[in-house]
């Protein structure tokens, strides 16, 4: 499972251009004889082989879609003017590598030297309309022969295991999700299952919607990766969730409150199972399950995350214990779902 | 009618914890309409068919109130939080808020804050008087939320009380359930969920069940207290009728049925144009294809605060208001 979330993560997909993720999530699906579907904003929903058990209709969800930029505008001297995709925060951009458009054209995110700034500059929070990608372009002609405008420009980041079952990594919010939905389609399960790889998430939960409105789910489980704060200098009660200390289950975000009964029955399936977990202690943040909950006549919705520092960066870090004990407290609790209904 | 406000405003049920006012809601009506259910995310659907080839019209109040959800417990006891719904970190400072199982705690702040203008819930705690986390884990767990506390009284011809924002709306259709006879249209009266955390149970009432034309019953601003930003509402000067608000702009045959429903049986109105806030309608509207829907608001003075202000005769217009609404014919 890490291998394929190393490769995952390896693909740039950022909002609005996710086929590269799905092309790779495509071709395991294929492997697998199932169904599938491709709408039109390009979620990608598979339906799981169902026992036939039971009629409960259920959909996990997770979204290919990772933050990243995007090119607005090429300057006389050859430099690229650019908009995020996704919420980021731009004081960790300035030195980045890029790789900018399909053919994945080298750059780097640069502002005017600390040098040549003066004091006011120095001190003040980094703007992004003072940052630019420089890809070595003489001028515009020449860059424009690289790179065109709406080109995206994705971080330069590989996976790298290190330390004690860690995970560095760009994307892992949410390639974390979308590794294990690709785990858990492989098996029968006893209700309908449809694992629904969701695009756009990150500019403002688009594709859930429409994936949602499709499947017409009873109930809708949402994988994601999320804060991760227990880093020197941050308050304990604004941590969020703690890495290593296992899956986080939210009780409420900034988009939905989790349904309660589903929120037992994970806690209790953890408990009996042995799995660690943890909830998570802030109730900032939104994912696909805000637009699920609210999809047709209403569906009940819980969201697991996987904790990872340095969210929306290209260094998240996850604990690898916590992504595999994701996916059992996941594969568990779904086993046991039909009862809990 | 106090007493029906003071049981509804005085249970708890902040958005996504409203069994308990479901119930009371549920026991008030039952026998006095035909159909009675609860859907998936909790809203409360209670119809009285009508009489002919009619139309079928959605009634909506939200049964949640704003509370604040108990996010993290500190070493010694005491419990961060952060809001569900909007909540004034200003309005909580100094206030009694009691959870589910009638734990009373009190809100205050961390006094080294320097400036009074950066007071946000982070800075903010809720202390239950125990000595540790294991005893308050006892109590209060992450997860649960606590309302305001804020008793009901009638005073001068006005009710005071917490949770006015909708428990009055609520008490609208009972009243109407209760003095309406069977009419042409169907009339649907939807108890809904979710509303202060962004109107999440009103749009998939209303997709369940397709009305023909819906109104929702909240409260609204008002413009007459000391150096409050100019709006035309007043206390007292009748419920109104909603032009439009922060997310809905009213179906002009809505608005102009309900205006001309009130001036033939001399109701007095006011018109509702609000920049800011919204309610039921903004989701109502949006459903499926499309349904026609307009709003009917009570004036509500110092709104999420435990000391909201409505006028009584306001309440009473505004069911004279909605039952004219529901017996004409379009």
């Amino acid at each position: 499972m890490i291998l394929k979330l190393m490769e995952l993560t390896k693909i740039d997909g950022i909002s609005g251009d996710e086929q590269d993720v799905r092309d790779y999530i495509l071709s395991h699906v294929k492997e697998n004889s199932l169904q599938y579907v491709i709408d039109s904003m390009g979620n990608l929903i598979v339906k799981c082989n169902s026992s036939g058990q039971s009629q409960l209709k259920v959909m996990l969800a997770a979204h290919m879609d990772e933050v990243g930029m995007m090119i607005k505008d090429i300057t006389e001297d050859g430099k690229l003017k650019f908009i995020t995709a996704g919420g980021m925060d731009s004081r960790i951009l300035p030195g980045q590598h890029v790789r900018v458009g399909t053919d994945k054209i080298p750059g780097v995110i640069a502002q005017k030297s600390i040098h040549l700034q003066d004091k006011d500059e120095r001190e003040s929070v980094v703007k992004l309309k003072n940052l630019y990608i420089d890809i070595g372009a003489k001028d515009k002609s020449d860059a424009s022969s690289l790179v065109s405008l709406g080109d995206y420009a994705a971080f330069s980041s590989d996976p790298v295991l290190f330390g004690e079952n860690r995970l560095k990594a760009k994307a892992l919010d949410d390639r974390a999700g979308c590794v294990i939905l690709l785990e858990l389609l492989q098996r029968v399960w006893p209700f309908e299952l449809y694992a629904c790889f969701t695009v756009q998430e990150e500019v403002g939960l688009r594709g859930a919607r429409v994936a949602a409105n499709r499947v017409m789910p009873d109930i809708g489980v949402v994988i994601e990766g999320t804060t991760c704060a227990d880093v020197p200098g941050v308050k304990e009660h604004e941590q969020s969730t703690l890495l290593g200390k296992g899956p986080a289950l939210s009780f409420a975000d900034r988009t939905s409150i989790g349904d309660r009964e589903l929120l037992k029955h994970f806690e209790k399936t953890a408990q009996e199972e042995k799995i660690p977990y943890q909830w998570k202690q802030t109730a900032t943040g939104g994912n696909d399950a805000g637009r699920i909950q609210t999809s047709g006549a209403g569906v009940k919705v819980i969201t697991v995350s996987v904790p990872c520092r340095y969210i929306h960066s290209p260094v998240s870090v996850l604990d690898i214990k916590d992504l595999e004990n994701m996916r059992d407290l996941v594969e568990k609790a779904l086993e046991k779902l039909p009862q809990m209904v | 009618m106090i007493s029906l406000i003071k049981e509804l405003t005085s249970v708890y049920g902040p958005s996504s914890r409203e069994e308990m006012i479901r119930e009371i809601i549920e026991k008030r009506i039952s026998g006095k309409v035909d159909e009675i259910y609860t859907d998936t995310l909790g809203n409360l659907v209670a119809v009285k068919k009508g009489k002919g080839k009619s139309k079928r019209i959605m009634l909506a109040a939200h049964m949640d109130e704003i509370g604040l959800v108990a996010t993290y417990i500190d070493e010694k006891g005491f419990i961060r939080y952060s809001n569900i719904g909007g909540v004034s970190s200003f309005f909580s400072l100094g206030q009694k808020v009691r959870f589910q199982n009638g734990i009373t705690g009190c809100v205050f702040y961390e006094e080294k804050l320097e400036e009074f203008k950066d007071l946000k819930h982070n800075r903010m705690y809720i202390d239950i008087g125990t000595k540790s986390r294991e005893e308050t884990e006892k109590l209060v767990t992450a997860g649960d939320i606590a309302v305001f506390v804020g008793d009901a009284v009638e005073q001068n011809g006005k009710f005071i009380s917490k949770a006015l924002d909708d428990r009055i709306g609520c008490a609208i259709l009972i009243e109407l359930i209760e003095c309406l006879d069977k009419v042409q249209n169907e009339v649907i009266f939807v108890f809904t969920v979710q509303e202060e955390v962004g109107i999440r149970g009103a749009g998939t009432a209303a997709y369940g069940l397709m009305p023909d034309i819906a109104v929702a019953i909240d409260v609204t601003d008002t413009g007459d207290t000391p150096e409050c930003k100019p709006l035309s509402i007043d206390l007292g000067k009748g419920p109104t009728v909603m032009i439009k608000d922060g997310y809905t702009i009213s179906h002009p045959k809505v608005k102009d049925a309900l205006i001309k429903c009130a001036e033939e049986k001399s109701i007095p109105y006011q018109l509702e144009v609000l920049s800011r806030g919204g309610n039921d309608a903004g989701a109502i509207h949006k459903t499926a294809g499309g349904i026609p829907t307009g709003g009917v608001s009570i004036p509500c003075r110092y709104m999420h605060s435990p000391c909201e202000m409505v006028d009584k005769n306001d309440v009473e217009n505004a069911v004279k208001l909605l039952k004219a609404f529901v017996t004409a014919s379009f």
